[in-house]
């Protein structure tokens, strides 16, 4: 990284490196307990109804039962296939819908023409959820994976196609400006300058985008029956009265979206948006 | 290098059904290698002139004329610095320097060697590898100003370049933009409402009023460089212009 000059930035370095010692609060080893402490909270908070025995055990299951299940589901292999299909059909949907998502949005903040016939749809469509598709995707499509994946691309596309118009419409226009000044046009003047100033919104859209298809994905997965996928597991364990199954589930589908959506593009955003300083990072 | 014609260039503006004149039947000639200041009151039509040069705006009546030929034919390309920043967030110093010459079809490394003289020219060579959030206000615009200038236009248009920054700075910057037009004698098209900037830089200073927007005078600086604002020639001439701007605002107000 490059040092700024300022003095009033040397003289804050100066400072923070002459403090003694990093407060609890600041270190990493805080960063996690404070990360980990409302989890830790709804754990005893759980284990206290568990043992109230509030509702039947069978509905119920003490977290330790739950972690058993876990582990026997990740030795058989079944966890691994589960979590395995709802990431390959989300990243498939999601990269054909986000895909098909920011190049209309392009194309409406590029054209006038594009923005009319579009943006009507985009409004209309945007409040409705992408589960209350899924009855018709599959009476269209059949169950299985051909609805699922039509409704996350569906969910996928929405808000990247919004975000990237918004994006481009609102690239500041002394970049342009400056540009053609300089004498850049037409699909220079796109890359160069219009693709690279949207890209702070664009990546908005794709985690919003990203974020509407996992929920759609295991929407999708529960209702149009596919065979494996961490939303089927929820819904199928609900035959066998399996809630410990189920609880393993939602705590997958937490987990391995967080890693998706936070992990994933923070990383991707700290390397272009962020480091331009077109966005503050955004914490963990 | 460019000699600059404005010839009865007047704009019109349509506004929910009313017109209003920006400027009116402006003429201004500027000689090659010439540094023209121009000030005015906010609405005397500085900046649409500027952008007119610029080619941003079409003129409603009237032409520039760009060594003779016509802006819209003209081969001469022309840098613009901006009032705010205008420097691409995602691409360092070096690079925002560089992408003019890669605009002109120069080969990367080509660009890159232009840059680096460039950022020299304004003292930035430590901070090629930097993003533009991570400089100073003062040494943005002085990555514009290199920017503007790296791929040799013939015709340099300054939008109050330096009016957002402290006094200190902005007096450093000037003296920068006079070492760098003593170097390079471009042709400088110099937009500003400080007066005292104007006597400090300009050969010619463009004194325009509003209503409709026109040139009410030019005034010649004859003071020999580097100038001493706080000479009484200096202070006379600033003293003269501050007048001539203010003339309207006694009349009216």
């Amino acid at each position: 990284m490059v040092e700024t000059t300022t003095e009033k930035a040397s003289a804050f370095t100066a400072k923070a490196a002459s403090r003694p010692r990093p407060s609890f609060s600041e270190s990493t080893a805080g960063r996690i307990f404070f990360t980990l402490l409302p989890f830790l909270l709804i754990a005893v908070i759980w284990e206290t109804v568990v043992w109230l025995q509030v509702f039947p055990p069978v509905l119920m299951p003490s977290l330790g039962r739950v972690f058993q299940t876990f582990w026997k589901m990740l030795l058989n292999g079944s966890l691994f296939y589960h979590v395995g299909a709802s990431v390959g059909r989300l990243l498939l949907g999601f990269l054909i819908g986000s895909s098909v998502g920011i190049l209309i949005g392009i194309l409406m903040g590029q054209s006038r023409a594009a923005e009319r016939f579009f943006l009507p749809l985009l409004s209309a469509l945007m409040p409705v959820p992408a589960l209350a598709w899924i009855p018709l995707f599959v009476l269209w499509f059949g169950l299985g994976n051909t609805a699922t994946l039509a409704v996350i691309i569906f969910a996928a596309s929405l808000p990247t196609a919004f975000n990237a118009w918004t994006g481009v419409k609102t690239a500041n226009p002394v970049w342009v400006r400056a540009a053609q000044s300089m004498g850049c046009r037409g699909m220079n003047m796109f890359l160069k300058v219009i693709l690279p100033g949207s890209l702070a919104m664009i990546f908005t859209g794709l985690r919003i985008g990203l974020s509407q298809s996992w929920r759609a994905l295991v929407a999708g997965e529960m209702l149009a029956a596919t065979t494996w996928g961490m939303g089927f597991a929820i819904f199928d364990a609900r035959e066998f009265l399996a809630t410990d199954v189920m609880l393993v589930m939602v705590m997958m589908i937490g987990l391995t979206g967080y890693l998706i959506v936070s992990v994933l593009f923070g990383m991707i955003e700290k390397h272009t948006v962020v480091k331009w300083g077109m966005l503050q990072e955004v914490g963990a | 290098m460019a000699q600059v014609t404005v010839d009865k260039v007047s704009k019109t503006y349509l506004t929910d059904n009313r017109s209003v004149t920006a400027l009116h039947d402006v003429s201004l000639d500027m000689r090659d290698g010439e540094f023209v200041c121009v000030v005015g009151h906010s609405g005397c039509g500085k900046t649409t002139l500027l952008n007119i040069l610029a080619g941003f705006l079409q003129p409603s009546s009237g032409e520039i004329r760009v060594d003779g030929v016509p802006r819209e034919k003209s081969k001469a390309s022309i840098g613009v610095v901006f009032q705010e920043y205008a420097l691409f967030p995602w691409r360092t110093a070096l690079q925002n320097v560089a992408f003019g010459l890669e605009m002109a079809g120069e080969s990367k490394a080509a660009a890159r060697k232009r840059a680096v003289e460039f950022l020299e020219l304004v003292h930035l060579s430590e901070f090629a590898n930097a993003y533009p959030h991570q400089l100073s206000g003062g040494m943005r615009q002085r990555v514009a100003v290199a920017r503007a200038m790296a791929y040799e236009p013939g015709l340099l248009l300054m939008d109050e370049p330096f009016g957002a920054l402290d006094a200190q700075t902005r007096e450093r910057l000037q003296s920068l933009t006079q070492e760098v037009w003593l170097a390079t004698h471009k042709t400088i098209f110099y937009v500003t409402h400080n007066i005292s900037e104007a006597v400090f830089l300009g050969e010619r200073v463009v004194i325009m009023r509003p209503g409709p927007g026109r040139i009410h005078d030019i005034v010649d600086i004859k003071l020999p460089r580097p100038r001493d604002p706080l000479s009484d020639e200096f202070i006379d001439i600033q003293r003269h212009i501050t007048r001539a701007i203010m003339d309207r605002d006694e009349r009216h107000g």
